[in-house]
């Protein structure tokens, strides 16, 4: 239920951008998440739902997924994280913390785990549309 | 794009009394241990505490502290375990005694991620321990978090002091309170570092001799409450923090 935590923090940002757009209604909001969070979609939708404020309460949340792309910045090698490829205590590490993905996983290429998250690490608000 | 991390953080740390970070320009003055014994003392007195080790790619505390299996509950968020009394959180959790090297960007995104899903409970007091200097990480804490104050470390050299001399520029610059400043590991009587910290405008809070002895006492939470550590914290907490 580590999702609650991230539901509620899209929750408490998505307010605070209605309210400075002076939405009266927020119609849609759209979340993107990177695969490397490995955020359980389900847990992490019911939970938005039981989260919204009166003012989201016809809002939908559409959610998508995007592909995690890591770069070496040793041989500027590029390559997709695959959750498959980790056993569960590691994936469940970097699901709490993206950031320990610098522990366990290497660039395929050198094994330097001198890499940089380029696209697709956590969780991020793309977008409110609402009525004013 | 908004990263939506931020706006949970100052919530998930409403129920705590008072945020203490204990800081120094330098590496390797005691700042984990003076952290570690400062939060265990204070619940020795009867506060309920949290220990929180943002010094994520040379955590300590978990050895100081002897937090061996312990683990955090997944509610809502993460619920940090309960060590020697204390509420404890540190990055090994997840990073293991590994080497766990990490960019600028990657410990603000992983600091950012620590406050915004960590659930505290309620504490009167929570000690931060940080990484040296006046890098991401402290600068991070003191743009996200409401409420908290500084307890500065150094150790009588000079080389010390002139990184906390930066650092109260930098704490001021930026509003942020300061307890004060404790000499760590002094192994003389000179009172340079007393006459130099008031100079700045700063409470000296105390110097800590330095103890052989500490280095037996790692692992072991009564142990450490008997070192001269220990003794002069249980000063400052008195006279000060309390």
């Amino acid at each position: 239920m580590h999702e609650w935590a991230l539901a509620e923090a899209v929750i408490a940002a998505a307010t605070r951008i209605a309210e400075k757009e002076k939405l009266k209604e927020v119609k849609e909001v759209t979340i993107d998440i990177g695969e490397l969070q490995q955020v359980e979609r389900d847990i992490f939708q019911f939970a938005l739902s039981q989260l919204k404020p009166v003012s989201f309460k016809n809002a939908k949340f559409q959610i998508t997924t995007a592909k995690t792309e890591l770069r070496c910045r040793v041989c500027e090698h590029t390559w997709l994280f695959r959750k498959q490829k980790l056993d569960e205590n590691t994936a469940e590490a970097i699901h709490f913390v993206p950031e320990v993905a610098h522990v366990y996983i290497k660039c395929p290429k050198c094994a330097s785990p001198d890499f940089e998250v380029t696209k697709g690490r956590g969780v991020w608000l793309e977008s409110i549309k609402g009525a004013k | 794009m908004v990263d939506p991390r931020a706006s949970v953080i100052n919530e998930r740390l409403k129920r705590i009394g008072r945020i203490i970070v204990v800081s120094s320009g330098k590496g390797g003055v005691g700042k984990s241990l003076v952290a570690t014994t400062l939060a265990l003392t204070l619940s020795r007195q009867g506060c309920k505490v949290g220990l929180f080790d943002l010094d994520f790619t040379s955590p300590s505390t978990h050895i100081i502290l002897g937090a061996k299996d312990a683990q955090p509950k997944e509610e809502k968020g993460i619920v940090p375990p309960v060590v020697k009394g204390l509420a404890y959180m540190t990055l090994v959790y997840y990073s293991g005694d590994q080497a766990t090297p990490l960019r600028g960007a990657d410990v603000s995104n992983a600091l950012i991620e620590l406050l915004s899903v960590t659930q505290w409970s309620e504490l009167d007091f929570l000690v931060v321990d940080m990484p040296p200097g006046i890098g991401d990480a402290l600068l991070d804490l003191v743009r996200l978090v409401r409420n908290i104050e500084f307890l500065i470390v150094t150790t009588p050299s000079l080389l010390a002091f002139e990184t906390v001399k930066k650092q109260v520029t930098l704490l001021r610059d930026v509003k942020a309170p300061i307890i004060g400043v404790v000499e760590n590991m002094k192994m003389n009587i000179a009172k340079n570092i007393e006459q130099k910290t008031k100079k700045l405008g700063l409470r000296f809070l105390a110097e800590i001799p330095y103890d052989p002895k500490v280095e037996e006492a790692i692992g072991d939470d009564n142990k450490i409450l008997n070192t001269a550590i220990a003794q002069k914290i249980e000063e400052i907490c008195r006279t000060t923090i309390r």
